[in-house]
């Protein structure tokens, strides 16, 4: 018996739109009105301004462990903007930009990354998972939601953020396989950042691309320039046509630089060079992006005031704000607060009566516990309290 | 003897094994060129080079799946778990493989291996970087599950675990990291796993406690001592599996009143285990319920909020009082 081959040659492609010199490949220009281009380059712009004073206020302390996104503002904006609202969008750790996009208010970014959980509460109705730290867990919920969306004959699309790290994780392939088994509508959303902490792609992979490994599970890879905004949206909102269309899933490797630190407790001098670093800085999404705006005629300069007010507004906001109550930390815990459970709440109560004389606890007295279902009760802000009393 | 905090001191175990030992190898994320994390591995990866400090792809189960088979060959793997928080994606791998490999070819391999993992909260981590798991682990057949409470006791420990023919999980508490130095000898120091210490002498009630408990239970004992006049006696457990209960036991049997801290949450904890090995081993001389002190049922909140739920001296105080008053 001979041996033959069963597969055709595999192909991956990688797009390229609008280079690092600012050259346009014209026939590949996606089509975007200069109003969304306006918007796209606003939402990126606030993105690393809001990035820059996170980490200024880690360091200051107001704000704990901070994960920046410089250098990925394009992955992130170019993707998410070929979602609608009632499309579905799940985030790791590191994906400010897209969140922003998707209607988190600053404050709930800022109240997250000052350790509280009501940060990571989505708005009534927002079809949006909340930031997930435990690298590639949040990819199978994208494909069991993707699943629940043809499962009710929804045309809603999912689309799952993971960096190049995440590729090595099980869960990255044990999501992959099922989708394309199931053939469900998911855009898997790879930023391959080059740096899962100190480690590089190549101690991560001996894949030539992380956009070859789709073509193993069923359906296609395609790598993209993640810093060219005109690249990222073109490559998704094909694979997010192609999902609502009922053609399955796509995975989409956005090649970008995390231009920062890992997160604000990590030291990149340690494992990588500032060539490198400068080399990556001269590939800058946002810098290219400015003379083919302004041939657009879509305004560039002057936008940093009034952004830095709105973040400056939301800080002002968060930090005026008193600190939610401790005893919260019992109200979602079931549905229905077990005994043992409420012994423990009402001793705590007790012990910071102790503390504080006088004080009054707010939190889901008396059975009126905030809701779980994110209907009738409206996300609790620092210092909104969420009684329905 | 140099004055080393937690981190130096566990560096120097694993310098000094490592030089004595060529078959141990450290695997894990970030353990290589960054010198981990915490810096705990920091210039291993210079001294023994990339073949035995194995900077690894991003997966747990990979960590722990690959070091059982090294363990296997005859290695004797050094696995670093970022943080607890995450060894969830290898819970299977220990559960299923390093803790039963000895049973399941009936003692003809074994895992001599060591998973080390920071624990706990008090460092202003995000999610999933402040937890105390010990219990999991505790309650695998097969399993040591050690806990040192410091610099000194944390090498001595830890080289005992490299040395231990078992799989050992090492927990690193992430506050005690940076807390104290301590003197720790040049030459290579062993403390036996399984064997509880009396870190303070007393008369009048046993409290019990392991890792960044341990400071949060001797302020308490000095405080009631100090105020009520009341002789406590402190035990660092050291070891959660297999549990010293001869040491716990001793002790109880002379104080008549036991109270148990943990970071862990309550309800199926160590605590219970702890109070249960008591009422087994002590019943008659107990004058007072075994008091727990824990964090509570929750998931651990963001760190805004973990002094609500961590034990803090004052619930230590409480819980003594009551127990020495029953």
């Amino acid at each position: 018996m001979p041996r033959t081959r069963v597969e055709p040659r595999f192909t991956v492609d990688y797009l390229s739109i609008l280079d690092s010199d600012g050259t346009l490949d014209a026939a590949l220009e996606p089509d975007l009105a200069p109003e969304q281009l306006a918007t796209m380059y606003r939402a990126m712009l606030l993105a690393r301004r809001l990035d820059e004073r996170m980490v200024r206020l880690q360091r200051q302390g107001r704000v704990g462990t901070f994960a920046p996104l410089k250098g990925q503002e394009a992955s992130q904006i170019g993707s998410v903007a070929a979602l609608t609202p009632r499309d579905w969008m799940v985030p790791s750790f590191r994906e400010t930009a897209a969140m922003l996009w998707r209607g988190w208010p600053i404050e709930k970014m800022l109240m997250f990354f000052a350790g509280y959980l009501e940060g990571g509460q989505p708005a009534p109705g927002q079809r949006d998972l909340p930031i997930t730290i435990p690298v590639a867990t949040q990819l199978p919920h994208a494909v069991g939601l993707a699943y629940g969306a043809q499962y009710k004959d929804d045309d809603a699309v999912v689309m799952v953020y993971f960096g190049d790290g995440a590729t090595s994780e099980g869960d990255f392939h044990e999501a992959a396989n099922y989708a394309g088994v199931w053939h469900v509508p998911v855009v898997f959303l790879c930023q391959n950042n080059q740096w899962a902490i100190s480690v590089p792609l190549k101690k991560q992979t001996h894949s030539r691309t992380i956009a070859q490994k789709a073509l193993a599970y069923g359906f296609p890879g395609i790598q993209v320039d993640g810093n060219d905004l005109l690249a990222v949206y073109a490559a998704t909102k094909e694979a997010v046509d192609r999902a609502r269309a009922g053609e399955g899933p796509t995975l989409i490797e956005c090649v970008t630089y995390r231009l920062g630190v890992h997160t604000t407790a990590d030291d990149p001098t340690k494992y990588r060079s500032d060539d490198e670093v400068k080399a990556w800085e001269k590939k800058d999404p946002l810098t290219r992006l400015v003379p083919y705006l302004e041939r657009k005629g879509v305004r560039t300069q002057g936008l940093e005031e009034d952004i830095d007010a709105e973040i400056a507004a939301a800080v002002e906001r968060f930090e005026a704000a008193p600190a939610p109550d401790p005893v919260s930390i019992f109200d979602h815990v079931y549905a229905e607060r077990p005994p043992h459970l409420e012994r423990q709440r009402t001793e705590l109560i007790a012990r910071l009566a102790e503390q504080e004389p006088g004080r009054r606890s707010d939190s889901g007295v008396d059975g009126a516990r905030p809701s779980d279902d994110g209907e009738t009760v409206s996300p609790p802000m620092r210092g909104q309290r969420t009684t329905r009393r | 003897m140099a004055k080393l905090n937690m981190v130096k001191a566990l560096n120097l175990a694993l310098l000094q094994e490592m030089e004595r030992d060529d078959d141990i190898v450290i695997l894990g994320e970030d353990v290589g060129v960054d010198g981990g994390v915490f810096r705990v591995t920091e210039d291993l990866h210079r001294k023994f080079g990339g073949k035995r400090v194995i900077d690894s792809p991003l997966a747990e189960a990979g960590i722990i799946g690959t070091a059982v088979g090294m363990a296997i060959y005859g290695l004797k793997p050094v696995c670093e778990i970022q943080f607890s928080g995450f060894a969830f994606q290898c819970f299977h791998q220990i559960e299923n493989h390093c803790a039963r490999y000895r049973t399941r070819t009936q003692g003809r391999f074994t895992i001599p291996m060591v998973i080390r993992m920071p624990y706990g909260g008090g460092v202003r981590a995000l999610e999933h970087h402040s937890e105390s798991e010990e219990q999991f682990y505790a309650h695998i057949p097969g399993l040591k599950m050690v806990i040192p409470s410091g610099p000194r006791n944390g090498r001595a420990l830890l080289a005992a675990a490299l040395r231990d023919p078992d799989p050992v999980v090492f927990f690193e508490h992430k506050a005690l990291y940076h807390a104290a130095k301590e003197e720790v000898p040049d030459e290579p120091e062993i403390m036996a796993i399984g064997r509880a210490q009396v870190d303070r002498e007393g008369r009048d009630l046993t409290l019990i406690a392991w890792g960044a408990m341990l400071r949060v239970a001797r302020e308490a004992a000095e405080q009631v001592q100090t105020e009520d006049g009341a002789s406590i006696e402190v035990i660092d457990l050291l070891t959660v599996a297999p549990l010293d209960h001869e040491t716990l036991v001793q002790s109880v049997a002379k104080t008549g009143r036991a109270v148990v801290v943990h970071e862990a949450p309550k309800s199926f904890g160590p605590g219970a285990e702890i109070a249960t090995a008591l009422m087994e081993g002590a019943f008659l001389s107990l004058e007072a319920p075994i008091r727990r002190v824990t964090a509570y049922d929750v998931p651990f909140p963001g760190f805004a909020r973990e002094k609500a739920t961590v034990p803090d001296v004052a619930r230590v105080v409480t819980a003594l009082r009551e127990t020495l008053a029953y």
